[in-house]
């Protein structure tokens, strides 16, 4: 209980701390490349979660996060072609980039149940704070109609992650 | 110079034909992340196609097991209705996703 707990707060304040360190509302370019480097690191996630568990659940809802983050990531590349855009790194983008790195090393000091928790716990917590930023801050903030609609798009379907994740927490109990 | 077979084979596409008029195609799209319409009503022998118009993979699985239809990002995939009885049915990757089929015999 203590260490999920302390990882959603660790994972809710990192990036909404992120996000609030940049003073001025962040630009369409720099809302892409937050967005796109989420995806990046919840896919770089399951991946070594692939690598690492064998609990058939866990397994399932790694799966679906490669499949549906590389799919969002893919009509985000798309988008910007065609908007002419450039995603323009920030400091957002590299705090989170910075954080998900310390946390696919802690993780992958751990195996086994203790891996598969802590795995899910961070899930919970990072779509949490993934879908709060977006709700709070990245969706109000986009100007271009395309762009926050593929963002909206993307809310609803990590809020349906964020479900799932909870779901095979209480399963990992 | 008619050949014997050709009573058969007429008989054959006039029995096809029949069939497939009274069996109906029934389309459900899913889009946005939501099945539409969310309940359907059909007889069996009719053809459900689940038009997947978003770039995620859906499925359209029965929760009592009978079927799990396989739905590629922008792709259809479609059923032929074997059995009556109301299913319920959800996207497995997106199980917010929910529908109901009614079934007559």
């Amino acid at each position: 209980m203590f260490v999920r707990l302390s990882a959603a707060i660790a994972a809710v304040s990192l990036l909404s701390g992120a996000v609030m360190a940049q003073s001025a509302k962040p630009s369409d370019p720099q809302i892409a490349h937050i967005a796109y480097t989420a995806g990046l690191i919840d896919i770089a996630a399951a991946k070594q979660a692939l690598g690492k568990t064998s609990n058939k659940d866990v397994r399932s809802f790694a799966e679906d996060m490669v499949r549906d983050h590389e799919a969002v990531n893919k009509q985000a590349l798309d988008l910007v072609k065609k908007l002419n855009v450039t995603p323009e790194d920030n400091d957002t983008s590299k705090t989170l980039s910075k954080n998900a790195a310390a946390k696919i090393a802690e993780l992958d000091k751990l195996s086994g149940a203790a891996f598969d928790k802590a795995y899910v716990a961070n899930e919970v917590a990072y779509h949490k704070a993934v879908d709060s930023t977006l709700e709070t801050t990245l969706i109000p903030s986009a100007s271009n109609a395309e762009l926050k609609s593929l963002l909206q798009t993307g809310l609803k379907i990590f809020q349906g992650h964020e479900q799932h994740a909870e779901h095979v927490a209480s399963m990992l109990k | 110079m008619k050949p014997r077979w050709i009573i058969p084979v007429v008989a054959g596409l006039v029995s096809g034909v029949s069939i497939s008029a009274l069996a109906a195609t029934i389309q459900i799209s899913m889009d946005n992340l939501e099945i539409s319409p969310a309940e359907v009503s059909a007889k069996v022998g009719d053809t459900v196609e689940w038009v997947n118009k978003d770039a995620f993979a859906h499925t359209a699985t029965a929760r009592n097991g009978d079927w799990d239809v396989m739905l590629p990002p922008k792709k259809s995939g479609s059923l032929v209705l074997k059995k009556a009885g109301t299913v319920e049915y959800y996207c497995r990757y997106h199980p917010n996703m929910k529908a109901t089929l009614t079934i007559a015999p």
